[in-house]
Formats: C-alpha cells, sequence, structure tokens
C-alpha cells in the first residue's frame, strides 16, 4: 500500500499556477505522481544532522567581484525587439494587460 | 592515422605549418558529418557554406603571412544552447526552435578568436536537462559504439561528434555531470572547469550556481589546449574569475611527484556494474604503478547528493526559466479573444517546453514555494556545504586529486529510461557533488565493457581542488598514457 502523496491534486495544480504551466486534469496523476516520487526521494536529506551548518548558496567567495560602472556597448533596441514574436519599430506588443485582459 | 583520428593540436600545427589548409580540414569534417550524422544526429545543425568561407578566410589570412592562433583550422561543433550569432540557438526546445542569437558566447568567441571554425551545434537534452540526450525535439543522439545505446547526456551530440570523428574537439557544458557523464558513454575526455573559470556570457542558463562550459577532446592535451584558449576574465559575466588566464597545454605533460590519489570509500558502494569497478580499479592500478600513493577517502554526505542536487538545480531552474514567457523571444502561443498576458505565457510556456523541463520546473517552483522553501531548499543549501566540505578535507589532508567513476553502469539502450525520471537522476550519482562543490574534474576513458557482444566505453573522474587544472590536468595525462586507451579501443564509427 503506497503511502498518502505528499500533495494534494489541488496542491499540485497551485504549483502549476505559480510556475506559469498549465496542468489539465488528465494529466495532472501523471505528474503529481512523478513530483512525489522526486519529493519522497530528496526527503532522505532529513537524516542529515545540519545543526548550526551556514546554507552554501555560492561555491567559492574568490570569484566574485565589482566592476566600475562604466556604460559599453548594447545591442540596438530594433535588434532586441526583432527577436520578439510580435513586434513594430523598438516596441513589443503584447496582448491586453489591463482590464478585461486577466492580467497580471 | 587517419586524418579524422588527428588530435586539434595535430591538426592546428598541420595548417599552421603548410601541411594541410584549413579548407581541407574542414572539408573532410563536413565530408564526415554528412556521411555519419544521418544515423548518429549528434548534429542538429551544420554550417556548410559558412565553415568553408571561414576555413577559406582563414587560409587566405595564413597566406598574408598572419599569425593563426593555436587552434587555426580546427573544426568544433558546439552543443546547441550556447550561442552563436549566425545559425539559431534551440536548446532542443520548441521554446527556441526558431531563436536566432543576436550574439555570440564569449567562450566560443574565444575559440573561433584561436583560429576553430565552428562546423556546427550538437544536440542535447532540451536546455540540458538530461542524462542521456534523449529528451530532445530533434529526437535522441546514438552512441557511436552501439547505436542502439545512449551517448549520455546532456552534451550527447558534442561527446558522440568527438568520438565518431567527426570534429576533433567540442563544447558542451556540465551544471551535474552533463560533460563528464557523456564522455564516460562516449569514451573521449571531457572537462568541466572549476566553477567561474571560463565565462558563461552566452551559455543559456539552467541552474546557475552549477553551470559550467568546457571541452570535449579526444586526448587530455586537446581538452588542456581548449581550456588555455577559453579560460579567464569576461566583463560580461560577473562570475568568470579574474584570475590570469594559465598555459594550461604548455604543462599538461609535467608529472606530479609526489603524487596521492584519493578513491572515495563509497565509489565501490556496490551499486556499480563490474565494468565500473573493473575500470576504477584499472586506472588506480595504473596510476600505482607509476608511483602514486593511492588512499581511500571518506565523502560521507556522497550518498545525498542527487538529492541536494536536484533540488538546488531544479530551484534555479525555475527562476532562470521564467523568462521564457512568450513575450520577448521565443515561441509565443496564439491567444483568444478575451485572453490577456497571463493566458500568454501558461500557454507559450506549456507548449514550448517538453514534458521533463516542465517536470524540473513544477519541482523547482514546489522547492521555493512558501512553507517548503525551508524544508527542501535551505536543507539542499546545508547538504551541499557538508558535500563540499567532504572534499575540502580530503585536499587538505593531502590528496593531490581525487579519482572516482563518472556513472554506475555503462550506457544503457535507448528508450530505457525515458520514462523513469528518478532512475535517469540516479545516473549523476558520480558527477552531481563535484558540481556542488564547484570543482574542476575531467572524465577519461579508463575500460570497457562487454555488453550484447560490443564493446562500449567506462570512464573515470579525477578531481581537484577550485583552480586546480593544471595539476588536474597533468595527472590525467598520466592516466591517460598509462591506459593507452586510444591505441586499443576504438568505436564503431
Amino acid at each position: 500500500m503506497a503511502d498518502a502523496p505528499r500533495l494534494s491534486p489541488d496542491e499540485v495544480r497551485k504549483v502549476a499556477r505559480l510556475a506559469r504551466l498549465d496542468l489539465p486534469d488528465d494529466q495532472l496523476p501523471r505528474a503529481a505522481a512523478r513530483l512525489d516520487a522526486v519529493l519522497g526521494y530528496v526527503e532522505r536529506l532529513a537524516a542529515l544532522d545540519l545543526g548550526g551548518v551556514e546554507p552554501l548558496t555560492h561555491v567559492g567567495g574568490e570569484v566574485n567581484r565589482l566592476d566600475d560602472d562604466v556604460p559599453g556597448p548594447t545591442l540596438p533596441p530594433e535588434t532586441v525587439a526583432r527577436l520578439a514574436p510580435e513586434s513594430f519599430g523598438p516596441f513589443i506588443r503584447v496582448p491586453k494587460v489591463l482590464g478585461d485582459g486577466g492580467g497580471a | 592515422m587517419s586524418a579524422h583520428a588527428r588530435t586539434a593540436a595535430d591538426l592546428a600545427a598541420d595548417v599552421r605549418d603548410g601541411r594541410t589548409t584549413a579548407e581541407r580540414a574542414v572539408r573532410d569534417a563536413l565530408d564526415r558529418i554528412d556521411a555519419l550524422n544521418p544515423r548518429l544526429n549528434a548534429f542538429v545543425q551544420v554550417f556548410h557554406d559558412r565553415a568553408m568561407d571561414d576555413a577559406r578566410a582563414l587560409d587566405a589570412r595564413l597566406r598574408a603571412g598572419e599569425r593563426p592562433g593555436p587552434l587555426a583550422g580546427v573544426p568544433v561543433a558546439i552543443k546547441d544552447n550556447l550561442c552563436l550569432a549566425h545559425g539559431r540557438t534551440t536548446c532542443a526546445s520548441r521554446m527556441l526552435e526558431a531563436y536566432e542569437s543576436p550574439f555570440t558566447a564569449t567562450a566560443v568567441q574565444r575559440l573561433i578568436d584561436a583560429g576553430a571554425i565552428v562546423v556546427g551545434k550538437t544536440n542535447l537534452d532540451e536546455f540540458a536537462m538530461g542524462s542521456s540526450c534523449e529528451f530532445s525535439m530533434f529526437g535522441p543522439t546514438r552512441n557511436p559504439w552501439d547505436d542502439s545505446r545512449v551517448p549520455g547526456g546532456s552534451s550527447g551530440g558534442s561527446a558522440a561528434a568527438v568520438a565518431a570523428g567527426l570534429v576533433p574537439l567540442a563544447l558542451g557544458s556540465d551544471t551535474g555531470g552533463s560533460i563528464r557523464q557523456p564522455a564516460g558513454f562516449c569514451g573521449v575526455a571531457g572537462l568541466k572547469p572549476t566553477y567561474g573559470r571560463v565565462s558563461r556570457w552566452g551559455l543559456v542558463a539552467f541552474a546557475s550556481s552549477l553551470d559550467q562550459v568546457g571541452p570535449f577532446a579526444r586526448t587530455v592535451a586537446d581538452a588542456a589546449l581548449a581550456l588555455s584558449v577559453m579560460a579567464g576574465h569576461d566583463p560580461l559575466d560577473a562570475t568568470c574569475c579574474a584570475r590570469p588566464p594559465e598555459d594550461f597545454a604548455a604543462r599538461v605533460g609535467e608529472p606530479i611527484r609526489p603524487l596521492r590519489i584519493g578513491v572515495p570509500r563509497q565509489a565501490r558502494g556496490g551499486g556499480n556494474h563490474a565494468a565500473v569497478d573493473a575500470a576504477l580499479d584499472a586506472a588506480a592500478a595504473a596510476l600505482a604503478d607509476r608511483g602514486a600513493e593511492i588512499v581511500e577517502i571518506d565523502l560521507r554526505h556522497a550518498d545525498h547528493a542527487v538529492a541536494a542536487y536536484y533540488i538546488v538545480a531544479a530551484a534555479e531552474a525555475s527562476s532562470n526559466l521564467a523568462r521564457f514567457d512568450g513575450v520577448r523571444y521565443g515561441r509565443r502561443a496564439a491567444v483568444r479573444e478575451g485572453e490577456g498576458l497571463e493566458d500568454l505565457y501558461r500557454r507559450s510556456r506549456t507548449e514550448g517546453f517538453g514534458e521533463e523541463v516542465r517536470r524540473r520546473i513544477l519541482l523547482g517552483t514546489h522547492v521555493l514555494s512558501s512553507g517548503y522553501q525551508d524544508k527542501y531548499y535551505l536543507t539542499a543549501l546545508k547538504a551541499r556545504r557538508r558535500i563540499k566540505d567532504d572534499f575540502d578535507r580530503a585536499f587538505e589532508a593531502g590528496v593531490s586529486a581525487v579519482l572516482m567513476p563518472t556513472s554506475p553502469a555503462p550506457p544503457f539502450r535507448l528508450g530505457e529510461k525515458t520514462d523513469d525520471p528518478l532512475a535517469l537522476y540516479l545516473e549523476d550519482v558520480y558527477t552531481v557533488s563535484i558540481n556542488l562543490a564547484g570543482l574542476p574534474a575531467i572524465a577519461i576513458p579508463a575500460g570497457v565493457a562487454s555488453l550484447d557482444g560490443r564493446a562500449l566505453p567506462v570512464g573515470v573522474q579525477l578531481v581537484a581542488p577550485a583552480f586546480g587544472e593544471v595539476r588536474l590536468l597533468r595527472i590525467a595525462h598520466e592516466l591517460e598514457a598509462a591506459l593507452a586507451f586510444n591505441e586499443r579501443h576504438t568505436p564503431g564509427y
């Protein structure tokens, strides 16, 4: 008998929403099962005694440095805008953001 | 020795000294690619015309008396997550299938500036997430030793291209083993430099605290040559170290004495295929024969490295890949009347990313989400420090380098593990701890496994302290000479 899954279907839906991914109901069981399998595996970290250990966010302090704030060359706005799926001149076109645009 | 088995260093010397031309070297490479790539699928783009033009231009410079660089006329392949200002940079993803980068990655530009000719872009697992080169919109790459098997991943296309003699040198990226594991699977040298040694400007980011660019080559000396060309300060990558570059290639032939090699107790945990243990034993014995002292070391947190890695890497990936939203570049999904920007984001991302990438984004989003961050992400960062401490302790105790397997088993069959993400993640058990610790490591072939009547290469890796590449390459070069793998084994292609 398998253990109860770590995340309920609603919680998995919430993760997908936060990740800005669609997760249709017919794909949810498979995605949830795989997420659960990996979470089950990584929980082995709980067995470690990590009291007083400083989290390691970045290896090797010697690799970071500050540069002088000097303007350098940049790509022309038109070049960057041309990379966008929809643009006109130096602007990028997007769907409506406000009102009934269902936006941010 | 046939032309396709020449090393990059020899080929460049031939071009410089007029024994051959860049044009001929590049044409030979393109002919071999045209003949073998339809089956191997190592390359996803080949720049026939552009490469020939570049080669002729280099020959003209030579004739004009210019001093070409140390890679003059050498055909090279570039993993398709490194930006190049011509062709497409796809990351093997539908998200970027039409993306044309407006700039070239620093590491690639430095190869070009040294005289190398980029002949094409190579296959990878989508956004470098995978260990088999099967999660690609271009379909899988095949292993040149047995084309029913995977070349490893994620840089499987570059590894297969070098193994099959399509090019003597190729670039990959290594976030959790993506250079070393495919190098092991394909029987070539694969170097992951120290975190910060090579600029990542123009490398499409996967996990920024782990990613590093590095070379595949048939010899350690060629890998050293490529590193000499690529390493060093880049104002465009703030994590790229300011240390002056070293001439790794010049010193690679000098043995290290006294030489003390640490073999982790955990490298013989019993879960390895017999051929992996045999290759590790052969490598240790070869170094011992030459006077090295072999000592056992304790990487006591090794069993937790995969868990820590998949939390950290997925968390960083979910953040890095948030930029792919269908607005500024990449795939944009159609939105219906009345739908807005959020719908555009969701639909574009769902259409653009393959299942494994979506899986890792979900994992990363979850481990960073409110209420779970301490349990998963913070815990993983603490484990990461313990994992790094294990290596530091070994080096402080006088170990020159650590010797360990690259993978627990020889190359597996195409399709064997695609449906079991966790099984695929456990392929990385020997590689991920080195990324978590930020250390340099090189994989070289050390033995063969006989599977279904076919000989398949088995790799080992050497690991050195941070910025210890000179030492690492000298030891690897000595081990390579002692094992003489290239003299004894060749792939079917």
